[in-house]
C-alpha cells in the first residue's frame, strides 16, 4: 500500500523519514496542535509551496532545466480561479470553470514556450522563459480592468470554504470546526495527491527517461529518444502542477495579486527552496518548502530581535535587520550549489 | 604543387542569397519605416525614433559583454544584472556629490561630473566582475544549470548588499543641468541626454568593432567565440583572455546603470534585473556571441519598445516578446549568431 | 635516430569511457610517423591526449625531456607543437590571412615562409582576403596545414588529412607533406588511408582498443600484405 502511494520511492534514510514523517504529521494536526490564524496559515501556505516547488523540481531536479516562469503557470492557475470567482456567485462549479480554464491555458502557454525555447537551445530556455514571466507580470499589473492590476482581486469563496460554515457546534481540542478548517483540509489532501502524484511521475518510465536525458543528452538523443519532446511534456506537466498549486493558493487566501503570485521574489523563493532542499528528490520540495516558509514566517522574528539587540552596532545591525534574511539566504544558495548540490536531503541519505 | 582546387574559383553566390545573408542588416530599418506608417504622424514618429534609439543603444552597452563573455565560454551570467545595478549606484553616489557641477550651467563641468560618475561605476564593476569570475563562475565552468542558478545567487546577494549600503529605498537621480530639456526641431522633440545617449552608444560600438576587427586582440576574441580549443591549441590561453572580456563587459554593464540611471532619473535595487530581461531579448534576437547582432537586436528592442508605448502602452513588454518570437521564427539561432556551428 | 616524443603506458579517460588503455609510442627526430589503425582504436585521443585536451590519467607523455602532462594545452603548444585537427579548426568567420595570422604566435609572418606556403598551396594566395568559410574542403585542410607550417614547429600532429577529400586532391596533399618533410620536420600523422600513409610515413604504428599493437618501419608494413591483413584488416588493404 505505502509502496504503491510512494511509488516504490522511499526516503531512503532513517533520518529524512524521521523528517518527512515530522513535517506530514505536523501539517496534518496543525489546526489543531498549533491553533491560531497565524499558524494554520503558516502550515496551507507550507502546503502549497511544497506542490509548487516539487512541480518546479520536476523541471529542474530531474529535467535539468531551469525556468522563471514557474510563478506565471502559478499565477495563471490563482486568476483563474479568481477571476471565475469574481464574475460568477461562488460555486464549486465557477471554482472548477477557473481552474479548468487556468490548467489548460498554463499547459498551452508551457507548450508554446517548450516547443520555441528547447527547439532551439536548451540554454535559451532559462532567458526565454524569465523575459515571457516578466511580460506576463507587468501585464497582469497593467490589465487592471481585468486582473485588479496592483491591488489584485478579492472574491468569496464557495460557503463550504467560508469561516462562516459552522460544522459542529463544539469546540474540538478547543478549535471550532468551522470552513477555514474544511478549506486547509481540502488544501492538505489536494496537497498530498498532487505530492504523490509527482513522485509517480519521477519514478515512471518517462521521468527515467528524463533523467537519462539530463545526465548525458547525446547519449539519450543516440539511443533515439526525442529529447525535445520529453523536455517539453517535462515542462507542461510541471506547469499543470504550478497552476493547480495556484488554485489552491487563490482558494485559500481569497486574495489574488501579482505580489503574492507572479512576482519573480517568489520565483526566487522558489529556487532556495529546491536548491536547499535538495534537487531531483521530490522529498527535497517537501523539507525546503517547509524549512524556508517556516524560517520566513518565525526567523525574521528572531532577527527582528538580533537586530534590536545590536542597535547601536552600525554595519552589524543592519545585517541582522529582517530586511536583510534574504542575504543570508542568497549566500546560503550559493554556497549549497558549490559545496551541497544534493540539499539537506542528500545530506541525510548520505549520512544513512 | 598543382592545386586543383584553386582553379574553380569560388562561385559568387546568387543574389537571393546575398539578400537573404543581408536581410539581419535591413530589419532595424524596416521596423522604423513601419512604425511610421503605422503612427502615421512624421514629428511624433521622429521623437520616438530618437528615444527608440537612445535606449536601444544603452541596451547594447549593457548586452555586448554578456554576449561576448557567452560566446567565449559558453558562460551564461545572470549576475550582469547586479553590475547594471552597481554601476548605478556607485555613480549617483559620485553624482550625487559633485552637485556643484551638476547643477552648474556649464556644459564642461556636467559632462565632467557624468564622466567621472561612469569612470568610477566602470571601476567598481570592473573589479567587481573580476571578483565573480574568479570566485563564483570559475568553479562551474561548463556547467549551464549550475552557471545559471549561482549567477542568479549572486544577483541576488548583490541587490541585498545594495540594499545594505544604500539602503532601501529608490534613489532619485536628477540630470545635470545642461542635459536636462530638449531642443525642438521641426515638431521633433530631441531631448538633449537621448542625444549624448545615442552618440555615446555610437561611439561604443564602433569602438568595439574596430578593436575586435582591427587589433590582434579582438581577432583572438572573434576566434575564440568561434572555437576557443584549437585558440588554445595554437598558444593562446583563453582564460585569460575570458577573464579580460568578462572585466570589460562587467564594466561597460556599470557604464550602462549609470546611463540608464540618468534615463530614468530615477534607481533602485532591482533595475539591473528588469533591464537583464531586455538584455537577454536582446541578446537571443541579435544571436548569442555576436556583437553586431547584439546592435541589431538592441535597436529592435529600443525602436519597438518606443513605437508600441505609444501605439499600445499597455502591451509595450510584450511587444518584445512578440518581437523575439517572430525573430526566433524567423532564425531560430537569432539574426547573426556566431560561431559554434 | 633522437627520440622526440615519447609516450609510455599512457591511459585516458573520457567520461565513463576508458579510451587510451596504456599507449607506447615513440616519434623519431626528423621523422614522419604514421599512426594507423580502425576507427575507435584511440588515434584521435591519442593526439589530443598529447595536446593536453585530454587529461591522460597515468602514463608518461615527454617531448624531448619535457614532461607534457602537467602542462595546459596553450603551453604545450608554446613549446612548439602544431596540431591540425580532425576537423581542420578552421575559423570560418576569419578570413585566411586572419587565420594564418593567428597561427605565427608573434603577430608577423616571415615572408619567405609564406610565400614558400603559397608555392605548395596557391589557393591561399588567392583567397588571401575572403572569409575561410567560403573555403572548399580541400582549401580548408591545406589551410589547417599551412598554419601549423607558418612557424618553425618542433612537432606537427597532424589527423587524418585525407579524410573525405578526392583522390585528386589526396595526391596533391601528398606533394605538399613530401615538401614540408624535406625541412626535416617531426610529425606525427594520423591516417586511415593506407596509400597516403605509405606515400608518406616513415615509421608507422598501429593502434588497437587503446594500445599501440605494432610499431616498426612503414616501408615493411608497406612489403608485408599479411602483416597488413592482420593489423589492419582486408578492408584498409584493398583500399590500394
Amino acid at each position: 500500500m505505502l509502496r504503491t502511494l510512494l511509488s516504490e520511492d522511499f526516503p531512503r534514510s532513517r533520518a529524512l523519514t524521521a523528517v518527512v514523517l515530522l513535517i506530514v504529521l505536523g501539517l496534518v494536526l496543525a489546526p489543531f496542535v498549533f491553533p491560531g490564524i497565524r499558524s494554520l496559515n503558516t502550515a496551507a501556505t507550507i502546503c502549497i509551496f511544497i506542490v509548487l516547488v516539487a512541480s518546479y523540481d520536476l523541471l529542474l531536479g530531474y529535467t535539468g532545466i531551469v525556468s522563471f516562469a514557474h510563478t506565471m503557470f502559478f499565477g495563471i492557475g490563482a486568476y483563474g480561479v479568481a477571476l471565475s470567482l469574481k464574475a460568477f456567485p461562488a460555486s464549486w462549479g465557477a471554482v472548477a470553470l477557473g481552474a479548468g480554464a487556468g490548467l489548460v491555458l498554463a499547459m498551452g502557454l508551457a507548450l508554446v514556450i517548450g516547443l520555441f525555447a528547447l527547439r532551439v537551445q536548451a540554454i535559451f530556455f532559462a532567458m526565454v522563459t524569465l523575459a515571457v514571466a516578466s511580460a506576463f507580470l507587468i501585464l497582469a499589473s497593467q490589465l487592471s480592468g481585468l486582473t485588479g492590476g496592483e491591488d489584485g482581486l478579492t472574491y468569496r469563496v464557495p460557503r463550504e470554504l467560508s469561516p462562516a460554515l459552522k460544522l459542529v457546534s463544539a469546540k474540538v481540542m478547543d478549535v471550532r470546526l468551522d470552513g477555514r478548517i474544511v478549506s486547509y483540509y481540502l488544501i492538505f489532501g489536494s496537497a498530498l495527491v498532487l505530492v504523490l502524484g509527482l513522485l509517480r511521475v519521477v519514478n515512471s518510465p518517462f521521468g527515467r527517461v528524463l533523467q537519462a536525458i539530463r545526465e548525458n543528452e547525446f547519449r539519450a538523443e543516440a539511443i533515439g529518444y526525442r529529447t525535445a519532446f520529453y523536455r517539453t511534456a517535462a515542462t507542461c506537466l510541471s506547469a499543470g502542477a504550478a497552476a493547480l498549486a495556484g488554485v489552491l493558493m487563490a482558494l485559500w487566501t481569497k486574495y489574488t495579486g501579482p505580489d503574492t503570485t507572479l512576482s519573480l521574489s517568489i520565483m526566487i523563493d522558489i529556487l532556495l527552496m529546491v536548491v536547499i532542499g535538495g534537487m531531483g528528490t521530490i522529498y527535497g520540495a517537501v523539507v525546503g518548502a517547509t524549512l524556508f516558509v517556516l524560517a520566513k514566517n518565525y526567523l525574521q522574528v528572531l532577527m527582528a530581535s538580533a537586530a534590536e539587540t545590536t542597535a547601536g552596532v552600525p554595519l552589524l545591525n543592519e545585517l541582522v535587520s529582517p530586511d536583510r534574511w534574504l542575504l543570508w539566504l542568497g549566500i546560503l544558495f550559493v554556497l549549497s550549489v558549490y559545496f551541497f548540490p544534493t540539499g539537506i536531503v542528500g545530506r541525510l541519505r548520505g549520512r544513512a | 604543387m598543382t592545386d586543383q582546387t584553386s582553379d574553380a574559383s569560388i562561385p559568387s553566390p546568387p543574389l537571393a542569397d546575398r539578400l537573404k545573408a543581408q536581410a539581419p542588416y535591413w530589419t532595424v530599418p524596416g521596423l522604423a519605416v513601419l512604425g511610421l506608417v503605422l503612427i502615421a504622424d512624421a514629428s511624433t514618429w521622429g521623437t520616438l525614433t530618437l528615444a527608440g534609439l537612445a535606449m536601444g543603444m544603452l541596451i547594447f552597452i549593457m548586452a555586448s559583454g554578456l554576449t561576448l563573455v557567452f560566446g567565449l565560454m559558453d558562460v551564461l551570467n545572470f549576475g550582469h544584472g547586479a553590475f547594471i545595478s552597481i554601476g548605478a549606484f556607485v555613480g549617483a553616489t559620485v553624482l550625487l556629490a559633485l552637485t556643484g557641477w551638476t547643477g552648474a550651467d556649464s556644459l564642461a563641468l556636467n559632462l565632467g561630473a557624468v564622466l567621472l560618475a561612469i569612470v568610477a561605476a566602470m571601476l567598481a564593476t570592473g573589479g567587481l566582475g573580476w571578483f565573480f569570475e574568479r570566485v563564483i563562475i570559475k568553479p562551474v565552468y561548463g556547467a549551464h544549470l549550475k552557471q545559471i542558478l549561482v549567477t542568479m545567487g549572486g544577483l541576488i546577494v548583490a541587490e541585498e548588499l545594495i540594499h545594505l549600503f544604500w539602503g532601501p529605498n529608490q534613489i532619485p537621480l536628477p540630470r545635470p543641468e545642461m542635459l536636462k530639456g530638449s531642443w525642438v526641431a521641426g515638431g521633433v522633440i530631441v531631448e538633449k541626454y537621448r542625444v549624448l545617449a545615442v552618440v555615446l552608444g555610437a561611439a561604443i560600438f564602433i569602438g568595439l568593432r574596430w578593436s575586435l576587427v582591427h587589433t590582434r586582440l579582438g581577432l583572438l576574441i572573434r576566434a575564440g567565440v568561434e572555437n576557443g580549443e584549437m585558440v588554445e591549441a595554437l598558444g593562446y590561453r583563453v582564460r585569460r583572455l575570458f577573464v579580460l572580456v568578462f572585466v570589460a563587459g562587467s564594466a561597460l554593464a556599470g557604464l550602462g546603470g549609470v546611463m540608464w540611471g540618468l534615463y530614468d532619473e530615477i534607481i533602485t535595487a532591482q533595475m539591473g534585473l528588469n533591464i537583464l530581461v531586455l538584455v537577454f531579448i536582446v541578446v537571443i534576437i541579435g544571436g548569442l556571441g555576436s556583437v553586431e547582432g547584439c546592435f541589431i537586436g538592441a535597436l529592435l528592442v529600443g525602436l519597438m519598445a518606443n513605437y508600441t508605448g505609444f501605439l499600445a502602452p499597455k502591451v509595450a513588454l510584450g511587444s518584445n516578446i512578440l518581437l523575439m518570437v517572430v525573430i526566433l521564427m524567423w532564425r531560430p539561432r537569432g539574426l547573426l549568431p556566431a560561431g559554434k556551428g | 635516430m633522437a627520440e622526440l616524443l615519447r609516450l609510455e603506458g599512457v591511459h585516458t579517460h573520457i567520461g565513463q569511457y576508458h579510451i587510451l588503455q596504456g599507449v607506447d609510442l615513440v616519434v623519431p627526430e626528423g621523422e614522419l610517423t604514421m599512426l594507423l589503425g580502425r576507427n575507435g582504436a584511440g588515434k584521435t585521443t591519442t593526439l589530443r591526449t598529447i595536446m593536453g585536451m585530454w587529461r591522460a590519467s597515468a602514463g608518461e607523455l615527454g617531448l624531448a625531456g619535457t614532461d607534457l602532462r602537467p602542462l595546459a594545452t596553450p603551453d604545450i603548444a608554446r613549446l612548439g607543437v602544431g596540431y591540425v585537427p580532425e576537423n581542420m579548426g578552421v575559423f570560418a568567420a576569419l578570413t585566411v590571412r586572419e587565420n594564418m595570422l593567428l597561427a605565427a604566435r608573434d603577430g608577423a609572418m616571415d615572408e619567405s615562409r609564406l610565400e614558400w606556403i603559397f608555392s605548395l598551396f596557391p589557393a591561399l594566395k588567392k583567397f588571401w582576403g575572403l572569409p575561410a568559410g567560403n573555403l572548399s574542403g580541400g582549401q580548408k585542410q591545406m589551410l589547417s596545414i599551412a598554419r601549423a607550417m607558418i612557424e618553425p614547429r618542433r612537432l606537427i600532429l597532424i589527423d587524418e588529412p585525407s579524410k573525405g577529400l578526392a583522390p585528386a586532391i589526396v595526391d596533391a596533399l601528398i606533394e605538399a607533406m613530401r615538401e614540408l618533410k624535406r625541412t626535416a620536420t617531426t610529425i606525427l600523422m594520423v591516417e586511415q588511408n593506407f596509400r597516403m600513409a605509405q606515400a608518406l610515413g616513415d615509421g608507422v604504428a598501429v593502434m588497437d582498443d587503446g594500445r599501440v599493437v605494432h610499431a616498426g618501419r612503414m616501408a615493411e608494413l608497406a612489403a608485408d600484405p599479411a602483416l597488413q591483413a592482420r593489423l589492419l584488416g582486408l578492408s584498409l588493404g584493398a583500399h590500394q
